[in-house]
């Protein structure tokens, strides 16, 4: 299962003007694409979390351009664009105790939603997951979305 | 085996050199009192005569000198001898005031040369190292001084002064540099210029001695150098009107020698001009008894400070005083408490989250002083959680507020973001309208 896990690059901002612009340029110069975003703000700093085609890629260049920034594994749930489906997958992790950090959905061309899950225990959550028939997507997924 | 570069001076049984200072101290008061008319007004003002220095307790009846004496008299007021006799100048950079001219004879430079072939012999050094001198070369005394004390114990030095540190690394590599002296910001800033670059100095290198000052650091500060670079870092202690850098520790780093027979160390209280016990911490003061040109009586520094006049286990004789945490002059009052910029790095550096640079930031909100920490990510702790984040936000807060007694705001910024220093760092930014 583990092949299922996604990779995605956490990378500490300070809150202020242009932080976001420099972090953005650098990817683009390297041709990387970024697939889902999110900042979670905290006062004078934010961690901005993303999901883009090339992680190693993306981590090397902006750890090259001195920024503090991590890779970190997550899930990725495929659900229908229809009600009731994040409440299915909560509703699965929730009956088996597993906590969720923090989670971002997105949507692309297609008629499918995508949400990308941060868990306090991701081996037993891809497991759970999986054995309740919720599709998990895996790098390879997202390189070819 | 513990090298001396004169052990019999080094060593002298301290009745001994109780003795030499009395009478030292004797000779320089009749010097300075017939040659300057600065000293003999002070004296005449506080009514005493040479004469009235029978013993070296009797040093208190002196009265103190100031730096601020040497600035109303600048630029020779307090110099007691002729033009003539001069050999150099320094001029200190008069970043916290007018600055301050010291003026060497021939003499004053052979003395301040002997007490750093001392001091660097009596942390290893000797023939066949090479000591890159990163302190400025110039009117600042750091890179002259070191220089000289070097090249008489027979060391090799590269003078290659502050900044351009690609060159700097450069040569440490090419010319096999086995000790280097600058601030222990600069320090910091080679060493992370070195790890970009993929230089390791513990395996590619020759570099084993770090001679760092000119700014205060803390004992955990020297822990951090020590265990990330694989060097011994010692403290180096000296002010430009004294001469510039001239005692160090010695190799088992338990306080720097002050060398008896050319300066008499006081520590006391500033309320009472008393003596504190040995032990206890105190102001420094200092009077200079070899100096020629602009012999200093009962200078007070502007340090606090602890003085041991016990032996040391290297067998000198000399007394010590423990690292300076911080000039008078850096002490900032928040909240009507006092905080040395050197607390707060002894608090950070105790963290292991925390990375060497950091900066304090007061500022005054609503009639009220705010102190704010910025302290930098580092990617060892960096998490992609908010809540661990904030965690480390609160726990550097709690670990400041046992120690100050004051509650700060701490900060986390992106790596890199905070100025990194050649010379003496910044720390503190005090915005208040005071």
């Amino acid at each position: 299962m583990i092949d299922k896990m996604i990779k995605q690059i956490s990378l500490f901002s300070e809150n202020r003007p242009g932080r976001l612009a420099n972090t953005a340029a650098k990817l683009k110069r390297a041709g990387i694409n970024i697939r889902a975003f999110t900042i979670a703000e905290a006062g004078d700093f934010g961690i901005i979390r993303m999901v883009v085609d090339n992680p190693d890629e993306a981590h090397k260049v902006l750890h090259d351009s001195g920024f503090t920034v991590s890779e970190t594994s997550v899930l990725g749930v495929e659900m229908e664009d229809v009600p009731g489906s994040l409440a299915k997958i909560a509703d699965v992790l929730s009956k088996h105790n597993i906590n969720i950090d923090y989670a971002y959905a997105f949507v692309t061309r297609t008629d499918k939603a995508f949400l990308i899950l941060r868990v306090d225990d991701i081996e037993s959550a891809l497991n759970v997951l999986d054995e309740a028939n919720i599709k998990l997507i895996d790098m390879n997924d997202i390189k070819n979305l | 085996m513990i090298e001396y570069w004169n052990p019999q001076i080094e060593r002298l049984p301290s009745v001994e050199l109780r003795e030499l200072q009395e009478e030292k101290l004797q000779n320089i008061v009749q010097y300075v009192y017939s040659h300057s008319s600065f000293y003999r007004e002070r004296f005449d003002r506080a009514g005493v005569k040479p004469e009235d220095i029978k013993s070296l307790d009797d040093v208190k009846k002196l009265p103190f000198t100031y730096k601020q004496d040497l600035r109303d008299t600048y630029p020779k007021g307090m110099f007691c001898v002729p033009n003539e006799r001069l050999v150099r100048f320094h001029v200190s950079s008069g970043t916290t005031g007018k600055p301050t001219v010291v003026g060497y004879t021939q003499n004053d430079i052979n003395e301040w040369t002997k007490s750093l072939a001392r001091a660097l012999t009596s942390i290893g050094l000797g023939r066949g190292d090479v000591l890159q001198v990163s302190y400025g070369y110039g009117l600042f005394t750091g890179g002259l001084g070191l220089h000289y004390g070097a090249e008489e114990i027979g060391s090799t030095v590269l003078p290659t002064s502050a900044g351009n540190t690609e060159r700097q690394m450069e040569l440490m590599g090419d010319l096999g540099t086995t000790a280097i002296a600058c601030t222990p910001s600069y320090f910091l800033f080679l060493n992370e210029a070195a790890k970009k670059e993929g230089i390791d100095f513990q395996k590619d290198t020759n570099l084993k001695v770090g001679i760092l000052g000119a700014e205060p650091w803390s004992e955990e500060m020297r822990k951090r150098i020590e265990e990330s670079t694989g060097i011994k870092a010692y403290d180096v202690f000296g002010t430009s009107e004294l001469s510039g850098p001239l005692f160090t520790e010695c190799v088992y780093q338990e306080g720097i020698h002050i060398w008896a027979d050319q300066f008499l160390v006081e520590v006391i209280d500033s309320d009472t001009g008393e003596p504190v016990p040995d032990g206890e911490r105190g102001e420094l003061v200092i009077t200079t008894l070899s100096k020629e040109a602009l012999p200093l009586i009962r200078y007070k520094v502007g340090d606090t400070t602890i003085l041991n006049n016990e032996p040391c286990q290297c067998g000198r004789t000399h007394p010590r005083i423990m690292r300076i945490l911080g000039r008078v002059d850096d002490m900032l009052v928040v909240r009507g408490i006092n905080v040395f910029p050197g607390q707060v790095e002894s608090v950070l550096m105790k963290i292991a989250e925390v990375g060497e640079h950091f900066m304090i930031i007061v500022d005054r909100v609503n009639e009220m002083d705010t102190m704010t920490i910025q302290i930098e990510m580092t990617d060892a702790a960096f998490s992609d959680r908010v809540n661990d984040m904030i965690s480390l936000e609160k726990k550097v807060a709690s670990a400041l507020k046992t120690i100050l007694n004051l509650s700060v705001n701490v900060e986390l910024v992106e790596h890199g973001s905070l100025p990194r220093s050649i010379g003496k760092s910044k720390k503190v930014i005090d915005k208040r309208v005071l």
